[in-house]
């Protein structure tokens, strides 16, 4: 009998092209996504005179840069129009598509990429972004890469890797309501460490992972990267299936059922084995905020702040000392008792529709005490909330409903919290200056986030859900 | 791309755990190219205050750590975002090595391809070499790659890199130099792909 395989190992096999005596392996990259941070990688093909190999297999996106106000009107900031332009001109010049600014599929790339069907299981996908690791749950292999490595890829598809180890995460049980896939993976990530998976690939298992649909399954493996794992994947199965079909740039008709065919293969084989295995119990999972500086810095809502006085280990309590400072929290603080100033619903992590539902149905008939922003993943989930009313919802609670786009995840087309400001956020990174120089950013799920907005403080939402269909 | 073989230089100690991208190059400054020198950005919010004078107590901000051109960094150094200018930023202030307990994943890739060495350490040894230069900071760190070696005053110790990296560095090697020679089986593993995973391409067209 063949050796038995995990999922990570049957897609590796498929995409190697040529494997050297010292373990570095060439392999065909089936998707490349680009943004306005791909200008660095183009000065480089222009310096060597290269031309895009593939640029039919290449898509470009404007989202980190793009204003999620005024659109349609020419661009105001002379940065943000040369980040938006030279994308487009480099793609244009390259033959590359660009779902660009006033396209109306236009979106936050790993929004976009699954959306569209672009994202499909079994294929290898990179992109010049650490969160590329969220296609990997339509049972893709996909991991971000630096600017140099995109330079390769777009001058010839491939490129050179070691073969990750592999570990198995299994989630187990049923969640409780008001509980959802943010909660699952902030309860990985301070259960392992922002480093607790480097240097591995995560395959996502268990039957709590079974029964999250696509959107969810897209939060868990868009966070594997804050545990430092090269990728996160989910086996696809019929809700994969189910997702998929119909989408534009998928296989189509007769064609797709084929696809489907051949993508049920893609499956770990009984028998095989992890160089790691954690497995979590989805029951005992309550909902999640981070305190501190590192989404591995995260607790249940109704837990207390750490007292560095009280931690026996030097390094550790300083860590948690310069935390706390920087977030100005007293030690020991009930996370429930800590006020917030804004609220942000966004990113690459939670702006799905079903993201956008779960924090409607929390706020629906509820103003919000904090000024913030909603900002969909993708022009088209802003249309199709739009059409199922949720803007009138977040409008109607004091909230701003704008385009779509990077925004306040990262700041940089100026949508900032201010110094000083604390934010309940639904992104995937609370660093320092993260959300704007002096920022202090408490991540958590969509519906945490809209209960922080009704309440102004850190809160749980499960109460506010009673009576509530979600 | 730069060789590494060798480097004697001064060594500053930043001993941040989890020390994140984002923090040594800050993304506003991503919107510029290489050549505006982004060396001058390192580190930026943790070197300057908001009115942008410097914090006198940040380690590369002491005189005798100001031309370091060693980061004696803590434990999963430059994590998070896949930002290559990081790298720039550190390769042009001119930091060339930076020693650590571990390093993020995509951050070591990047920093090889651009001739920055990451010498993997044990925890204790980093604590060691942070302590001999808190005491005597301008003590010479000599680091060498071809022996994997890292000596400090009288203390000699070995630090781990993936062999295939400390290879690239030694010989200043670029991997599209090295594709170029497996083209034809590059062209070879096309033809044959798409014969076997049609809904691979885009549309499914085929
Ligand atoms: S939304 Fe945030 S994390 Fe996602 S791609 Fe944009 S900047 Fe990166």
């Amino acid at each position: 009998m063949d050796e038995a395989l995990t999922l990570f190992d049957k897609l590796w096999a498929v995409h190697e092209i040529a494997r050297r005596d010292d373990g570095e392996t060439l392999l065909w990259v089936d998707r490349h996504y680009i943004h306005e941070g791909s200008f660095n990688a183009f000065s480089q093909l222009s310096a060597r005179g290269a031309r895009v190999a593939e640029p039919g297999l290449t898509f470009g996106v404007a989202d980190h840069y793009v204003p999620t106000r005024g659109r349609g009107r020419a661009l105001d900031n002379s940065n943000i129009a040369r980040m938006v332009s030279t994308l487009s001109t480099n793609a244009t010049a390259s033959g590359i598509s660009l779902f660009g600014l006033d396209d109306p599929r236009q979106g936050i790339v790993h929004v976009v990429g699954p959306e569209q069907g672009l994202t499909l299981p079994g294929l290898l996908v990179v992109c010049g972004d650490s969160h590329t690791s969220t296609h990997g749950a339509l049972g893709a292999w996909a991991f971000g890469i630096g600017a140099s490595e995109v330079a390769h890829v777009l001058m010839t598809q491939t490129l050179w890797q070691r073969k990750p180890s592999r570990m198995r995460i299994t989630i187990d049980g049923h969640f409780a309501p008001g509980v959802a896939a943010k909660d699952m993976v902030l309860a990985i990530i301070a259960g392992i460490g922002a480093d607790g998976a480097t240097g591995h690939a995560i395959e996502f298992s268990g039957a709590a992972v079974r029964a999250l649909s696509v959107e969810g399954r897209l939060t868990l493996c868009n966070m594997s990267i804050e545990a430092g794992a090269r990728c996160g994947m989910v086996a696809p199965d019929d809700t994969t299936f189910d997702y998929l079909r119909g989408r534009p740039y998928a296989p189509q008709g007769a064609a797709f059922d084929r696809a489907v065919e051949e993508w049920s293969a893609l499956t770990c084989d009984d028998g095989a084995t992890f160089d790691k295995e954690i497995s979590f119990d989805a029951a005992a999972i309550a909902p999640i905020v981070t305190w501190g500086t590192s989404p591995q810095d995260a607790l249940p809502i109704d837990a207390s702040v750490p007292d560095p006085a009280r931690e026996p280990d030097a390094a550790r309590a300083k860590y948690l000392r310069d935390a706390l400072d920087y977030m100005a929290i007293k030690p020991g603080r009930r996370l429930a008792d800590i006020s917030i100033d804004r609220v942000f619903i966004g990113s690459c992590t939670n702006a799905r529709i079903e993201d956008l539902r779960a924090a409607a149905a929390v706020l629906s008939g509820r103003v919000s005490k904090v000024p913030g922003l909603v900002s969909p993943g993708s022009s088209l989930v802003k249309r199709q909330a739009e059409e199922e009313g949720l803007d009138r919802v977040f409008r109607a609670a004091g909230l701003e409903w704008a385009e779509s786009g990077c925004s306040m995840c990262v700041g940089i087309n100026g949508d900032l919290v201010a110094p000083g400001e604390r934010c309940a956020s639904t992104t995937n990174r609370n660093f320092r200056g993260r959300q704007g120089p002096g920022a202090r950013t408490h991540l958590m799920s969509p519906a945490m986030v809209a209960a922080a907005a009704v309440t102004g403080r850190l809160t749980d939402v499960r109460p506010l859900l009673a009576g509530r269909k979600i | 791309m730069e060789k590494f073989t060798r480097l004697t230089a001064t060594a500053c100690p930043i001993n941040i755990a989890n020390l994140n991208t984002d923090q040594i190059l800050p993304a506003r400054f991503l919107n510029l190219p290489r050549s505006a020198g982004l060396g001058k950005f390192l580190l930026q919010d943790l070197r300057f205050d908001a009115e942008g004078r410097e914090r006198g107590d940040f380690p590369l901000n002491r005189p005798a750590w100001r031309a370091a051109e060693i980061i004696v960094g803590g434990r999963n150094f430059a994590c998070g975002s896949s930002r290559e200018a990081a790298v720039y930023a550190l390769f042009d202030y001119p930091i060339r090595c930076v020693i650590a307990p571990s390093f993020a994943d995509i951050f070591a890739g990047n920093a090889v391809r651009n001739g920055l060495l990451t010498a993997t350490v044990s925890q204790d040894d980093a604590t060691m070499l942070t302590a001999t230069l808190e005491a005597m900071p301008i003590l010479p760190v000599t680091v060498d790659l071809d022996q994997q070696t890292i000596g400090c005053g009288d203390r000699n110790f070995a630090f781990s890199i993936d062999p295939v990296r400390r290879t690239r560095l030694l010989n200043g090697w670029d991997d599209i130099a090295l594709t170029e020679s497996y083209r034809d089986r590059i062209a070879a593993f096309k033809t044959a792909d798409r014969a076997k995973r049609p809904w691979a391409m885009p549309g499914g067209a085929g």
